[in-house]
């Protein structure tokens, strides 16, 4: 007994030195973090937020209409093109070169890509199409590699005779997965409903561009309406979305959307040519200017920016967990009653279906400014998608028929069980709160998308693409960070996540 | 069946459509305010000029400063309402384009310093130096009068840059929400186009008691109508003298209300030379960019 408690004690202390390591780095960061409430009486606009969300107006329902029907088309388009690109991505996914290049691409957030690709195509649905296709693209190529490499391998090998590779391929390997791979898809749906939606707010004719209009008018009811429309169309996903109505839902979704212009080369050549060229070289004073240059920009914007979005993911990630954590007995069937499991249900599909970037927006304007409402945002909005998944995983232990029950069995029967699994689905979200930490810096907080969004407003497409690239590179680095904590703690990888959603 | 993903990837790489030479005259502005209000304007300029010119014209709204720039930059806008610094970006970004007419209250257009009354700041004919150590909000971060301006005559007075003289400084994104967040004190002080300041304390949307003007800026120029010089090859050559005159003859009360200003007056690239002056002083535009004039 003794020795059994002693094993288990060994296995789980590196798991609770990894969680403290983090827990102490998020409290260092938090010495440094600016977390000043700066809005003086917040409660009026809360308050009105809140009748809003009691009170919604769907007053303009034929431009709402117009928005969602736009929303969905740039989605499925954009999803849909993805993944093909993603899946054959597959076949040479084993090269370095093709694994590092689809990180880089991945780890820039569609909306700097949509404000970078609006340089060349313009306000057009290539805009946003290309801004979803790249780096979901990168994404599928990795989770469809990661599913297939899985695969039970003795079908491929029972195939008598001498077989071509990709009829193996065919034949042994893709059917395994399939639906695994369609699950996957399906999910990815989701979140490029989320992010067609917030490509709105940098103009596209999106849900986003009414919603932002909404928010920042102080129109709440306006924007809980367009909020409502979007939970109705992602929750009502799994009856709508039908492999065998896809052709029909893409074609209609090319005619739908409004395509105005089409591809300027000479746009395409200034842009790499002129404007993303560092000024001091375009300019022709060569290395002299050039060293002044980069110094300024990593001293004055890549050094504090970069500084912050650290600070804001180390903390968010910890805070993260913390909500995750709060979460698993309000929605596993291992705890309390049915009421409170609806109303658990409720609250995360409303967490995690609304976008932290939309969370953090409605904070800022209640907070003001200051990394507490960003924190908060990606707290609730990850923490949201965690419990969930690790909410799934408790109901599907088996306890003893006399296991303990309360508060106990949380923290004694179930959490140990699922705390491994808990830790890989919060370092896989690690990146991913890296990559919304840099984008919240266009609501204002100084993270490198603060000084991404600043340079656009001036017009400096150098020193933007400077800033996006080393936040791709940075997301790039995070990405292997925790890769190497979930092997060393011998962790699932997000497989398991592709499988849970 | 299997070849059918394939077939419409192919759809969708071939399916965008070459430029059409659409008659439409395509215009837009920047977002300084709240959208509804320029909707509203706009879709009056746009029934307006439909009349008095005789072609299609069509307003596209945008959500940022610099969206729209590029779209005027890329030719999907050809004629834009820009504020003054807006407009000299832009007019570098395409040589050929030309400054038409600005408001009359443009020749000499203002920035209002506004103050959460729980600073007890009052106003006075000098910036009262108590504001430095506090929290103040521009506009957009491309506006004129919320941000170029106002950081240029602070940094003339007290002789550093903004992030170094209050505790914080953020953009609101629009002069309406600079109202909004000094009104709820999420900022102590603020920079407001005084257009807009004057135009939603008229409609009653300013709650006085919490907000007042304790300073207003020194005159410069500020908006102005700006066409691509390339509109002469799709309406023909005196297409910007036409629009030019449609501005000037401008006169329904309903529309200039909307802007709001009392008329339209001639203007030229040259009028605003101080503006892209101030704007390099500041650090806001390159000087690689200085070989073209505005």
């Amino acid at each position: 007994m003794t020795l059994v408690s002693l094993t288990i004690n060994r296995r789980r202390t590196p798991l609770r030195n990894a969680t403290l390591v983090f827990v102490v780095i998020a409290l260092v960061a938090a010495v440094f973090a600016d977390f000043e409430l700066i809005a003086l009486k917040p409660w009026g606009e809360l308050a009105k937020i809140f009748a809003g969300a009691l009170t919604p107006k769907f007053l303009d329902a034929e431009r709402l209409i117009e928005a969602a029907v736009t929303t969905l088309a740039l989605a499925l388009l954009g999803v849909m093109a993805a993944a093909m690109i993603g899946f054959a991505l597959t076949f040479i996914y084993r090269h370095r070169a093709v694994r590092s290049v689809c990180a880089f691409l991945r780890n820039i957030h569609e909306l700097f890509w949509a404000l970078m690709l609006m340089q060349v195509f313009g306000l057009t649905a290539a805009t946003g199409l290309l801004a979803l296709v790249i780096p979901y693209s990168c994404i599928f190529a990795k989770i469809y590699s990661e599913l297939l490499g899985e695969t039970d391998p003795q079908p491929a090998a029972a195939i008598p005779g001498p077989v071509g590779g990709f009829t193996r391929f065919l034949f042994a390997r893709l059917p395994d997965t399939m639906t695994q791979l369609g699950t996957y898809t399906a999910y990815r749906l989701e979140c490029g409903i989320r992010s067609s939606t917030i490509m709105g707010f940098v103009g596209l004719p999106t849900l986003g561009f009414h919603l932002e209009t909404a928010f920042s008018q102080g129109d709440y009811g306006g924007a809980w309406a367009i909020l409502y429309l979007t939970y109705a169309v992602i929750a009502t996903l799994r009856w709508w979305f039908r492999p065998r109505l896809l052709p029909i839902y893409i074609i209609a979704a090319m005619f739908i959307l409004p395509l105005n212009s089409g591809i300027e080369m000479s746009h395409f050549i200034r842009f790499f040519t002129s404007d993303i060229v560092p000024a001091p070289l375009a300019r022709g004073d060569g290395l002299e200017g050039f060293l002044p240059w980069i110094t300024m920009m990593a001293t004055e914007q890549i050094g504090p920016g970069l500084a912050s979005t650290l600070i804001l993911t180390q903390i968010a990630l910890v805070l993260s967990g913390l909500v995750a954590l709060i979460a698993v007995p309000l929605v596993s069937r291992q705890f309390g009653g049915p009421v409170s499991r609806i109303a658990g249900h409720l609250a995360l599909v409303v967490t995690r279906s609304t976008p932290e970037y939309i969370i953090a927006f409605v904070l800022l304007l209640v907070w003001g400014p200051s990394m507490l409402p960003a924190v908060v945002a990606l707290a609730i909005h990850n923490g949201a998608i965690v419990g969930h998944l690790t909410g799934r995983l408790a109901d599907d232990l088996t306890l003893r028929p006399d296991a303990i029950g309360g508060f106990n069995r949380y923290t004694w029967e179930v959490l140990p069980r699922v705390y491994g699994q808990f830790l890989a689905f919060l370092f896989y979200r690690w990146e991913i709160i890296f990559r919304e930490t840099a984008i919240l810096g266009i609501l204002g907080i100084h993270t490198l998308g603060f000084y991404a969004d600043s340079a656009i407003a001036e017009f400096r497409l150098d020193r933007a693409t400077l800033i996006i690239v080393v936040t791709g590179v940075c997301g790039m680095g995070i990405e292997a960070m925790s890769r190497r904590i979930r092997t060393r703690l011998k962790l699932t990888t997000s497989v398991e996540e592709a499988k849970e959603s | 069946m299997r070849r059918l993903p394939i077939a419409l990837l192919l759809c969708v790489i071939f399916w965008f459509p070459k430029t059409t030479l659409s008659q439409t005259l395509t215009f837009s502005a920047i977002p300084d305010q709240d959208e509804s209000r320029l909707i509203e304007r706009f879709t009056l300029v746009e029934l307006y000029l439909e009349e008095k010119l005789g072609i299609d014209v069509s307003y596209v709204p945008v959500k940022s400063y610099a969206a729209a720039i590029t779209a005027f930059r890329n030719d999907q806008v050809q004629l834009a309402w820009f504020g003054g610094l807006s407009g000299v970006q832009a007019r570098l970004a395409v040589p050929d384009s030309e400054v038409l007419a600005q408001g009359i209250e443009d020749q000499a257009f203002k920035t209002y310093i506004l103050a959460n009354t729980e600073t007890e700041v009052e106003p006075g004919p000098e910036l009262d130096p108590r504001i430095l150590g506090s929290t103040f909000t521009f506009g957009s971060k491309g506006s004129t009068s919320g941000r170029l301006m106002p950081e240029f005559f602070l940094r003339e007075l007290f002789r550093h840059a903004p992030d170094e003289l209050f505790d914080r400084v953020g953009f609101s994104g629009d002069h309406s929400r600079t109202i909004d967040l000094v009104e709820a004190g999420a900022f102590e002080f603020g920079a407001v186009n005084y257009e807009v300041w004057e135009s939603e304390l008229a409609r009653g949307q300013i709650d006085t008691s919490k907000v007042q003007v304790i300073w207003e800026t020194p005159a410069y120029p500020d908006y102005q109508w700006t066409a691509r010089g390339d509109l002469r090859a799709q309406f023909g050559p005196d297409i910007l003298n036409r629009l030019r005159q449609a501005f000037l003859e401008l006169d329904d009360p309903k529309v200039l209300a909307a802007f709001p200003r009392s008329g339209f007056v001639p203007a030229h690239n040259d009028d605003y030379l101080p503006v892209l002056d101030i704007a390099r002083s500041i650090g806001l535009i390159d000087p690689a960019r200085e070989s073209s004039r505005p």
